[in-house]
């Protein structure tokens, strides 16, 4: 069943999907009817395309934290890379407030528009430190990176930022002149989540930040992720296949299954009242 | 009828043929309409090879005609030997007048220096290029550095020589500062010091850039706001020479090569050989010299 | 400084011209001929052509001998006069089924359509010097080529025909594809004429990789086999023969100018095209060729190419030779053999400007030490 949460007033949202698509392969009319959680398939029996998201419609309010979870193949990362203009979707539309009001589809920008709202208004932190970091350069030289891109040209107040943002995120600040490689993967990943919030940014997408980490390491992460979002009130998307994490961080929670959505709503409710056979499984199986 | 010609001899003037010198000067005019863009060109093959100056060859030899007066200077000389040989090429290829005099040149090709004497709207400076790119460092893709330029998208520049400051206390440590051109494009001044720097902002004369093995083509024109890229508060600077003298000329205000003898005495002498000729027989040539920044 | 350091430039120049001659007949040996080189240095005059991107077998014969068997330098000789030819035509495509074939194989099937022809070939030779090969004379030649020819079987000689291709097989068969892939950059591009930006379309590939050194090519294919790339190729068939070129002429009509020698191969390897399978559809064809063609007779240079032009079909990072940038620049004879050598032109301002800086910075290390001993002294404690 549908907690939708669609019921807020119409302007009180920051980010508004509506019917965000990506079909791999012939996307021929009917595909996304023959494919789907009724089918246990991304894969058309037709045409052989993949539909990795189909038709996903939702809205993140401001402070909140959004959770997406599901199984690989449920098309969540996907879901978080359109919006992050890593990956270009078939169809649909994104409105973000902080653009022209939310009155334009983030996906008819022009490039070096997206690169600006993937500067200035978004942070991203992958699941591999080595998608987000620049092993190349030091950790506060994949902070300055973001910097430099909000034209703030001054070393010295480049690094005072730095050094702040290490501080926020516990890494030791006289490691800012290493490169990230010399990192355990649990710094690896607070150097990326520094860099994130560089500058600022109202929307943080994180896409399975704690998979690659120890268990005990992972704790220590997501506190801190919990604790920057309490301090910064950054609007946060969560997408892991872990609902121990999505218990730990998130407001309302949207499972995926097969590109679809089977269930969203606050994540108390779909915790302890899971509609969605689905939904029901991965909660049985939370340990 | 098919002709056969076997073992062709003569040459077309410039050496270069009429239909290729048109597309290179065609490339030039772009190449000044947008400066600091590398405008791609045929860069058509020299009988001098790849890296030792075909493009700042394909220039010259677009520009020169018969009343022009050459020069030609690598590392701030005229004797240099590849400077004589390439000298040699295009006089036998235009029949143009040469010189060492630098205010007497209309055209100066150049290798890794600017000269001294401030040049003026009769003249063309013609610079060997060996890497058009600046990203090249940053990016070892093409593809990837058109797009990167074309977005403005110059953070990666940025950060590494916020890197070379962090790691060395200053900018760089080499020749060929980055510059940024009319407010647009990063572009690479080639190898000169950057003592050579500042001749390039707002100068009277025309700035030619030839990669010829990248075949890639930019310009400064004349009256144009280059700036090194610097921070706000980590800026440009010159190379020093602290405390170093001219051997032949006492003078301290030029940049100095330095000298070994057979005893392995050091000493330093003028680089640019026509500005050291006139240093010693007077009057001293204008220059446009830089301060550092405290 | 001026005049007498300039001439002293050109002196050494002009000596070192002269010892380049020296050098060459200090022996004082018979001078070479130039039908001697083009008709006894057979490879390195077909090699000279093909990475000189010229063919003129009698250039390329006077280029080796100018340049004493230096393969680079012959190269750049012939480029350089190539630069100043006039364009006149653009032949019409070769058709190789055409061809005069001197030498045919392959590897795919143990018996082909009209058959394996060895041909000449030193592939099964021992490779052992042989010096009564300098006792040769013009009679022992002519008495050779005549035992030669009275071996021939007149009735075979008549029943020699052209060949038809091994690939006729795949297309046959439904195994390999006429279609061009979807989305190829099918542009016709002279990479001679226009700069090349990435990715550059097929035609600029092929031409880029014919005009290749043949060694730099090797390293290239070599390496796909070696786990830098993932090659399953074999030669689905190599000729090597005569094919004539035609162009059409200013008032439409089809001419023959002459017929060129060209090494061809087919290099037959899986992976046709890619993407979802739907059920129930007829498998997507597997086969797909990697295309390798080059003046005179140059095997390795063939295959090689065949493989490189297979392995930039499919881009990937983590393989040097499967990326179009990497492979194409450095593979390039002339650029390759002009900017390592370049090393040795002067290059002590550059230097100079990177002693200057190093000295700078190690100026101001040794300011902060002094400010920072400074620093501990006023503050009475140690650090």
């Amino acid at each position: 069943m549908d907690h939708s949460l669609d019921t807020a007033p119409d302007n009180a949202w920051l980010l508004r999907v509506r019917n965000l698509t990506k079909i791999y392969g012939n996307a021929t009319p009917g595909v996304l009817e023959r494919t789907g959680p009724r089918f246990n398939s991304n894969i058309c029996a037709k045409t052989g395309a993949v539909v990795a998201c189909s038709n996903i419609s939702f809205d993140l309010h401001p402070g909140e934290v959004l959770g997406i979870v599901g199984e690989s193949g449920s098309g969540k990362s996907t879901l978080v890379q359109m919006l992050y203009f890593d990956q270009e979707p078939t169809s649909g539309e994104a409105l973000f407030q902080p653009i022209e009001d939310g009155t334009v589809n983030l996906f008819d920008l022009s490039n070096q528009r997206k690169r600006q709202i993937r500067n200035h208004q978004m942070g991203m932190v992958y699941q591999n430190p080595r998608d987000g970091l620049n092993f190349r350069f030091s950790a506060g030289g994949n902070i300055a990176e973001k910097l430099l891109m909000a034209n703030v040209f001054h070393v010295g107040r480049i690094r005072l930022r730095g050094a702040d943002l290490l501080t926020k995120t516990e890494v030791p600040v006289k490691r800012m002149d290493e490169s990230p490689a010399r990192f355990s993967g649990g710094m690896q990943q607070r150097v990326q989540i520094a860099k994130a919030i560089a500058n600022n940014p109202p929307l943080l997408l994180l896409d399975e930040v704690t998979s690659g980490l120890d268990v005990s390491v992972q704790a220590k992460v997501l506190d801190l992720i919990r604790g920057l979002q309490q301090d910064l009130g950054i609007s946060m998307i969560v997408v892991s296949h872990d609902l121990g994490v999505i218990r730990m961080l998130t407001d309302r929670t949207m499972v995926l299954k097969h590109g679809h959505i089977v269930e969203q709503g606050l994540t108390d409710q779909i915790l302890q009242d899971p509609q969605h056979a689905y939904t029901q499984l991965l909660v049985s199986s939370l340990l | 009828m098919i002709q056969n010609v076997k073992f062709q001899k003569s040459f077309n003037y410039a050496y270069i043929d009429e239909f290729t010198k048109k597309e290179i000067r065609r490339k030039t005019l772009k190449a000044v309409a947008s400066p600091g863009y590398q405008v791609p060109y045929s860069s058509p093959e020299m009988p001098i090879s790849r890296g030792w100056g075909t493009g700042g060859l394909h220039l010259s030899l677009s520009l020169v005609g018969p009343n022009d007066v050459f020069k030609v200077i690598d590392q701030g000389s005229d004797a240099s030997v590849n400077a004589c040989n390439l000298r040699l090429f295009v006089q036998e290829m235009t029949n143009c007048a040469l010189t060492f005099d630098t205010a007497a040149a209309t055209i100066i090709q150049t290798r890794h220096r600017v000269p001294e004497e401030i040049l003026t709207e009769k003249q063309i400076l013609v610079l060997q290029v060996p890497q058009p790119e600046p990203l090249r460092s940053v990016e070892r893709h093409e593809a990837k550095t058109r797009v990167m330029h074309a977005e403005a998208d110059y953070a990666k520049m940025w950060v590494t020589l916020y890197e070379a400051y962090v790691r060395s206390g200053q900018l760089r440590t080499g020749a060929g500062h980055p510059l940024m051109v009319n407010g647009r494009y990063v572009a690479t001044p080639s190898p000169i010091p950057s003592w050579d720097v500042p001749n390039l902002s707002m100068a009277r004369c025309l700035y030619l850039f030839g990669a010829g093995r990248e075949k890639r083509i930019h310009a400064i024109p004349p009256f144009t706001r280059v700036e090194p890229l610097e921070f706000d508060d980590i800026r440009f600077k010159v190379e020093e020479f602290v405390g170093v003298k001219c051997s032949v000329t006492n003078e301290d205000k030029a940049f100095m090569d330095q000298i070994y003898d057979d005893d392995f005495n050091q000493s330093y002498v003028v680089n640019d050989s026509n500005f050291l000729d006139k240093l010693r027989q007077g009057p001293r040539p204008p220059q446009k010299l830089f301060t550092n920044p405290e | 400084m001026g005049y007498v350091a300039v001439k002293g430039g050109q002196d050494a120049i002009e000596n070192a011209n002269k010892l380049v001659d020296y050098f060459r007949w200090k022996g004082r040996t018979e001078p070479i001929q130039l039908d001697q080189t083009k008709t006894q240095m057979r490879f390195a005059v077909d090699r000279a052509m093909g990475e000189g991107s010229l063919y003129a077998p009698e250039h390329a014969a006077l280029a080796l001998l100018q340049v004493e068997g230096d393969s680079f330098e012959a190269a750049f000789h012939l480029r350089a006069y190539r630069a100043t030819l006039e364009r006149r035509f653009v032949a019409e495509t070769l058709n190789t089924r055409e061809m005069l074939v001197h030498r045919r194989i392959s590897s795919t099937f143990r018996e082909i359509p009209g058959g394996q022809i060895l041909g000449p070939t030193r592939d099964y030779s021992f490779r052992l010097l042989n010096p009564s090969l300098l006792n040769a004379t013009l009679g022992s030649i002519d008495q050779f080529i005549q035992q030669l020819r009275d071996e021939i079987d007149s009735r075979k000689l008549h029943a020699m025909t052209t060949y038809k291709k091994v690939i006729d097989i795949f297309l046959q068969e439904g195994l390999m594809s006429r279609e061009p892939r979807p989305g190829e950059d099918r542009r016709l591009f002279d990479v001679t004429r226009e700069a090349i930006k990435f990715p550059v379309p097929r035609s600029a590939v092929l031409q880029m990789l014919a005009r290749a050194e043949t060694g730099a090519l090797m390293c290239m294919a070599y390496s796909t086999m070696r786990g830098f790339g993932d090659s399953h190729q074999t030669v689905g068939e190599m000729r090597i023969g005569e094919v004539p070129v035609r162009v059409t002429d200013r008032r439409g009509r089809l001419r023959y100018v002459g017929k060129i020698k060209v090494t061809e191969a087919e290099m037959v390897g899986g992976g046709g095209r890619r993407g979802a399978q739907a059920a129930g559809a007829a498998p997507a064809p597997r086969f797909s060729i990697g295309y390798g063609l080059c003046f005179g007779q140059n095997e390795t240079k063939a295959i090689c190419m065949g493989m490189v032009e297979s392995a930039l079909r499919n881009p990937d990072p983590d393989k040097p030779a499967n990326n179009q940038e990497f492979v194409l620049y450095h593979t390039e004879v002339i650029e390759g053999y002009g900017f390592t050598n370049h090393l040795k032109l002067p290059h002590y301002v550059t230097f100079q400007a990177g002693l200057e800086g190093y000295r700078r910075a190690t100026r101001r290390n040794a300011e902060k030490a002094k400010e920072e001993t400074v620093g501990a002294a006023a503050t009475g404690g140690a650090e």
